[in-house]
């Protein structure tokens, strides 16, 4: 797991290393770089790797230092993995590129097999604080969460506590969705959640409003804990980073996306 | 340090080159080591000062609340929670390690003395991952349904226990050594009055190495507030005041190695606002187990 990250890393250093020398003397036509969101990267970096018409580079940041390397043009294309607030759209052209889903997990042997929004914000909020209460067994919810700073945190609190409501203090907190995962397999009154990429037979989704998340149900747009992949250009896009953002969108784009677990955008 | 460069200047002054250039080699080793000590710390205070400074230390270290997208940096639960961890462990590694550092100094036979040692030094090798992984597959469980306890077993028992058979080498170790120190006159003289070999030892030999063990419990406690991920696996880390044994708790270790991967800016700071407060318990700790150690040590000399 750990081998090929460092790898990965170590080819988008000697690229940058090399793009940065041949900057310098040649200008190459083509290579256009990727900046921002830590959600989007591994993602963007597959993409990269398929790409067969130029070189793309892949750096990470987060989703606000990307919006900002659109901006003043650091990067060609900026990534971020959450809604832009007004200040920020000024002057860029939003173009999303897979929808990423957050499912909501529950041990394998919860027959529970949905919540409401509304109930799902009761539990994290700890105002319900036993599977009774939502039609399930008497047990007590252990309520499990990710840090403060994760997107995929911060992506459920948008949707599901909105500004009123924050995740009660007494929530367990890990800072691995493999970790929370595992947490939850463990624990008959766990409840918790992960980017749908991570779901697996350990644990069980739960629907959201009578949704179950899929990739269909994401692309959609009708299981609505979701959060937009979205490429940021400076103006519509042009060139080396169109021709880019056209083969994230095409099939073969798109089909990637779906094999590394994220929702297509372009089925509709 | 000031008499050992002074010695290897009198040294040199007799020396062939080739001795002068190794020992001016080890002398460079040495003061990289304390360069990067003072380097860390420049560090740590250049990046969290500011937040400590700016929001005010005692709202800082006061605060109840820690929600860093909001903007709120209360470190109060996690020092609370570091404190709890602590004693917990104490509870537990204190009997067990005096227990075994008066029978291997005092009670057992050479023989077994030759066997348990090594193999209690051994616990401080075995990776703190590893003491996480066993807490998380074994312990918490346990806890959760086990027995009478429940919750959610992730908890400040589970962490206490863990670091409670951690903090075991260091206790261990120390008492030995500071059991040892006590010369044997001193059995010998309680023995010749009369005293059994169990007064002898509470009556003569532990209040004589009283130093050295506190000293290994101080060190201890280091050992148990520094450790970071077997707390992190077993601790459950929710930011709140322990109410019972049984509830998760945070410690200032697990604050800054869950939240460091997204930190930016305020946040970021604040997490190594956390590193300036370990820091300072860690010295105070360490400091306190010198000058302890250096009183008994004076004392027998």
């Amino acid at each position: 797991m750990a081998t090929p990250v460092a790898v990965r890393y170590l080819v988008a250093l000697a690229l940058v290393v090399g793009c940065s020398t041949a900057d310098a003397h040649t200008p190459e036509t083509g290579v256009i770089t990727l900046a921002g969101s830590t959600s989007i990267q591994p993602f963007a970096e597959r993409w990269a790797e398929e790409y067969p018409a130029g070189r793309v580079i892949v750096q990470s940041g987060g989703s606000t230092a990307g919006i900002k390397a659109a901006h003043d043009g650091t990067a060609e294309i900026g990534m971020a993995s959450r809604a832009l607030v007004a200040s920020e759209i000024a002057g860029l052209v939003q173009t999303v590129v897979a929808r990423d889903g957050i499912a909501v997990i529950a041990h394998a042997g919860n027959p529970v097999q949905g919540l409401s929004l509304r109930q799902l914000r009761g539990i994290y909020a700890g105002d319900i604080t036993n599977w009774r209460e939502v039609g399930g067994r008497d047990l007590r919810i252990t309520v499990i969460t990710r840090e403060d700073g994760s997107g995929t945190r911060d992506a459920f609190e948008q949707f599901v506590m909105g500004d009123a409501h924050t995740i009660a203090t007494s929530a367990l907190v890990t800072a691995y969705s493999g970790g929370l995962r595992k947490m939850v397999s463990q624990d008959p009154g766990a409840i918790g959640y992960v980017t749908f990429s991570q779901l697996n037979a350990q644990v069980r989704p739960l629907a959201i409003d009578g949704v179950e998340p899929s990739e269909l149900a994401i692309a959609s747009g009708r299981y609505r804990l979701q959060r937009p992949f979205v490429f940021l250009t400076r103006g519509a896009p042009r060139g080396a980073a169109r021709a880019f953002i056209d083969f994230v969108l095409s099939d073969p784009g798109q089909q990637l996306a779906r094999r590394e677990g994220l929702a297509p955008v372009t089925v509709q | 340090m000031m008499m050992m460069i002074r010695r290897a200047r009198t040294w040199a002054g007799t020396a062939h080159l080739s001795d002068v250039m190794i020992e001016r080699a080890l002398l460079f080793a040495a003061l990289s080591a304390v360069s990067t000590l003072a380097l860390i710390t420049l560090f740590i205070m250049r990046e969290g000062l500011p937040v400590l400074l700016d929001r005010g230390p005692l709202a800082f270290l006061g605060g109840v609340r820690w929600a860093p997208s909001r903007g709120e940096f209360g470190l109060l639960p996690m020092i609370a929670g570091t404190a709890v961890v602590t004693v917990g462990a104490l509870a537990i590694g204190l009997p067990l390690g005096l227990a075994g550092a008066i029978t291997l100094a005092e009670l057992a036979p050479r023989r077994a003395r030759q066997l348990l040692k090594p193999t209690i030094e051994l616990l401080a090798g075995i990776p703190s991952v590893v003491y996480g992984f066993i807490g998380m597959e074994f312990l918490v469980p346990l806890i959760r349904t086990g027995g009478p306890l429940g919750g959610p077993g992730y908890s400040a028992l589970a962490a206490s226990i863990i670091l409670g058979i951690m903090v075991l080498p260091t206790i261990i170790g120390i008492s030995i050594d500071a059991l040892e120190a006590v010369p044997q006159g001193y059995r010998d003289g309680s023995r010749a009055l009369g005293a059994t070999h169990w007064q002898t030892i509470t009556g003569v030999v532990l209040p004589a190495a009283r130093n050295g063990i506190v000293a290994a419990v101080i060190l201890g406690m280091g050992r148990a507030v520094g450790e970071t991920m077997a707390v992190i696996m077993v601790a459950g880390n929710a930011v709140q005041f322990p109410t019972s044994i049984l509830a998760p708790v945070r410690t200032l270790t697990a604050n800054i190695a869950l939240e460091m991967s997204y930190a930016t800016g305020a946040h970021a700071q604040a997490l190594f606002a956390t590193g300036i407060v370990l820091f300072v318990i860690s010295l105070s700790l360490n400091a306190m187990a010198g000058f302890v150690r250096g009183t008994h040590r004076s004392a027998d000399a």
